[in-house]
């Protein structure tokens, strides 16, 4: 129990450190020109950190195969964007639609109990629980029969119901709710880049109490031997379902997040690629590593939107070299990720965590 | 003590059990011995729950057990120790252990104590992953975290197997000391000749029927025994 206060305070302690640092960053990136990108990358990086750890949790700690992520995020993005359009905005998103069938928003109920400073952050976190909560329950949903499939198969199937969410929410009956295959924009967003950091943090900081605790234990006896763990008496269809609905659950808030950066949603964007994005973060920084997927994600944003930006641009040829266009930029970058693959066949960080690089192995916490 | 009652199990239409009956009194070594195929491994799935019965009843303690999940099982106190090891490789020893006692909520402090007592080895070995370990470490490890659960009785699919002969020695001399120390054991082996030398009582299991039983160092000197087990 010891060991679990001490992670606490060691997150807590991260978060305000990150959090300090993030306001730098945004200063810094306002001042000095050229920097501006920096700031978006990093917010981009900071949800898809949380995106990529709630996958982690599903394929590297539970060994469950599952490709449903773009369809749990878009749950959460349509249903934080749904929640969080100011009334008197609602008109001129939902213009085919007569205003739409939701007339609030969580903001502003939000800040009428409790003023106009307090209100919208309290609004705005209690629709990213609600995102979570609808893509948990979504989870659970889905789950009750793929959690019955293994491997490839649980992948082909939650890969189905991500297309199916997609194709579903754009359904013409549920216009009023969805705004059908019209974008939902001009709803309430974090201005800044520290509310993603906190929040991210703290939601990946319980990820790891849970991987951590007993049933975290669970789910990677599962990973390692089914059979095993259920001769031990671990319950599969339970411990399965527990982590299937916890991953979409911070899949949905992720998804919340993701809207709240993007700044308007369409359900066109959450496509299959989404999720190999996110898995190849998860692979990169090593399946079973959740500080590997947090480097990742903000290597691989990095590096696809920010440092390898230069080889997009022609007026960087040298000489008579034609070489360098836009696209050429993606081009470098799946090199590097072949590269990278091939030489940390288990990813940057393996499974191991941050701090264990730190720790010699002996006597890490005794003989217990 | 778990009293089995003419128990049937099939695998798709093929009956690999017969209705085989058998009983293993508390604190004693019971072995069930037989050729590949006889229906030993799929009798020890069947009572830990993890393949149902087609027919008959399993009971333990006069409390009928039959077709209840594995998690329930395991908390009834009856635990599995599986053919072939199967510890979990990416976690460490002590992990494995903790593992073993997943269904307790007391503290495991005394027990962890207890299980590298038994084995010393794997005290040493605690922080390793238990992939690492070697083969006669790992059934160490697969006994060590099924007796984590405080059985009554302790189930052990071919322990020797892939072992060698000395390491073989040092499994059945703990087997003994786990017995000793008030454990039930329910023992199916191939090597017939140590399995029997071990167990109080052995059933002698010959294509999904009990075809001979008989205290340990009796069947031992059996002929028909001999011939078809222990090749003299």
């Amino acid at each position: 129990m010891k060991k679990a206060n001490r992670t606490i305070l060691t997150g807590l302690g991260a978060i305000a450190l990150l959090t300090v640092v993030s306001v730098g960053a945004e200063a810094l990136a306002g001042s000095v020109s050229g920097l501006s990108i920096m700031l978006a990358v990093l917010k981009k990086a900071t949800v898809y950190s949380l995106l990529a750890v709630s996958m982690n949790l599903l394929n590297g700690f539970t060994g469950l195969f599952s490709l449903g992520q773009a369809g749990f995020m878009l749950v959460g993005a349509y249903t934080y964007a749904i929640l969080t359009i100011p009334v008197a905005k609602r008109a001129g998103v939902y213009q085919y639609y007569d205003g739409g069938v939701v007339q609030f928003s969580l903001p502003e109920m939000f800040s009428g109990v409790l003023g106009g400073t307090v209100g919208p952050v309290v609004g705005m976190v209690a629709a990213l629980l609600v995102c979570g909560a609808l893509a948990a329950f979504f989870g659970w949903l889905i789950g009750l029969p793929v959690l019955r499939l293994k491997s490839d198969y649980l992948a082909i199937a939650t890969l189905g119901f991500a297309e199916i969410m997609r194709t579903f929410i754009q359904f013409e009956g549920f216009a009023p709710l969805t705004n059908g295959s019209n974008t939902l924009r001009q709803y309430t967003t974090f201005k800044h880049l520290y509310p993603y950091v906190i929040v991210v943090g703290i939601c990946i900081l319980l990820l790891v109490l849970l991987v951590n605790s007993s049933y975290g234990r669970a789910f990677k006896a599962i990973r390692d031997d089914e059979i095993a763990a259920e001769a031990m008496g671990i319950n599969l269809a339970k411990h399965k379902m527990m982590s299937f609905v916890i991953s979409s659950f911070f899949a949905g808030v992720g998804g919340g997040l993701m809207a709240m950066y993007t700044s308007s949603v369409q359900a066109k964007g959450f496509t299959a690629a989404m999720t190999y994005e996110i898995l190849l973060m998860v692979v990169i920084g090593g399946i079973g590593s959740i500080t590997g997927s947090i480097l990742a994600s903000f290597l691989f944003i990095g590096c696809s939107e920010w440092w390898l930006r230069f080889l997009d641009d022609s007026a960087n040829n040298i000489g008579g070299m034609k070489l360098l266009a836009p696209g050429f930029r993606m081009v470098v970058f799946s090199v590097i990720v072949m590269i990278i693959v091939l030489f940390f066949r288990r990813g940057i960080m393996g499974s191991k965590e941050l701090p264990d690089l730190f720790k010699k192995r002996q006597g890490k916490e005794g003989t217990r | 003590m778990l009293k089995i009652n003419d128990l049937k199990v099939s695998y798709g239409g093929i009956e690999a059990v017969k209705g085989i009956s058998f009983e293993v009194p508390n604190g004693q070594i019971v072995t069930l011995i037989g050729a590949n195929g006889a229906g030993k491994s799929t009798t020890l799935r069947t009572i830990a729950g993890l393949v149902r019965p087609a027919g008959g009843h399993i009971q333990l303690d006069g409390e009928d057990i039959t077709g209840l999940s594995p998690d329930k099982i395991v908390s009834k106190g009856i635990t599995l120790v599986p053919e072939g090891r199967r510890v979990f490789p990416d976690l460490t020893v002590l992990e494995n252990l903790r593992i073993g006692a997943y269904l307790r909520k007391d503290s495991l402090d005394s027990d962890i104590k207890w299980v590298y007592e038994l084995f010393p080895r794997l005290q040493e070995r605690s922080w390793q992953a238990a992939g690492t370990l070697s083969g006669g470490e790992q059934q160490m490890l697969a006994v060590g975290r099924a007796l984590m659960s405080r059985p009554k009785i302790i189930m052990m699919d071919e322990p020797s197997l892939g072992l060698a002969p000395l390491v073989v020695k040092g499994i059945f001399e703990i087997i003994r000391e786990i017995n000793r120390q008030g454990v039930t054991v329910l023992l199916i082996e191939q090597n017939a000749y140590m399995a029997l030398h071990t167990a109080h009582t052995g059933y002698v299991l010959e294509t999904g029927k009990i075809t001979l039983t008989g205290p340990g160092k009796e069947l031992l000197r059996n002929e028909d025994v001999k011939r078809a087990y222990l090749g003299s």
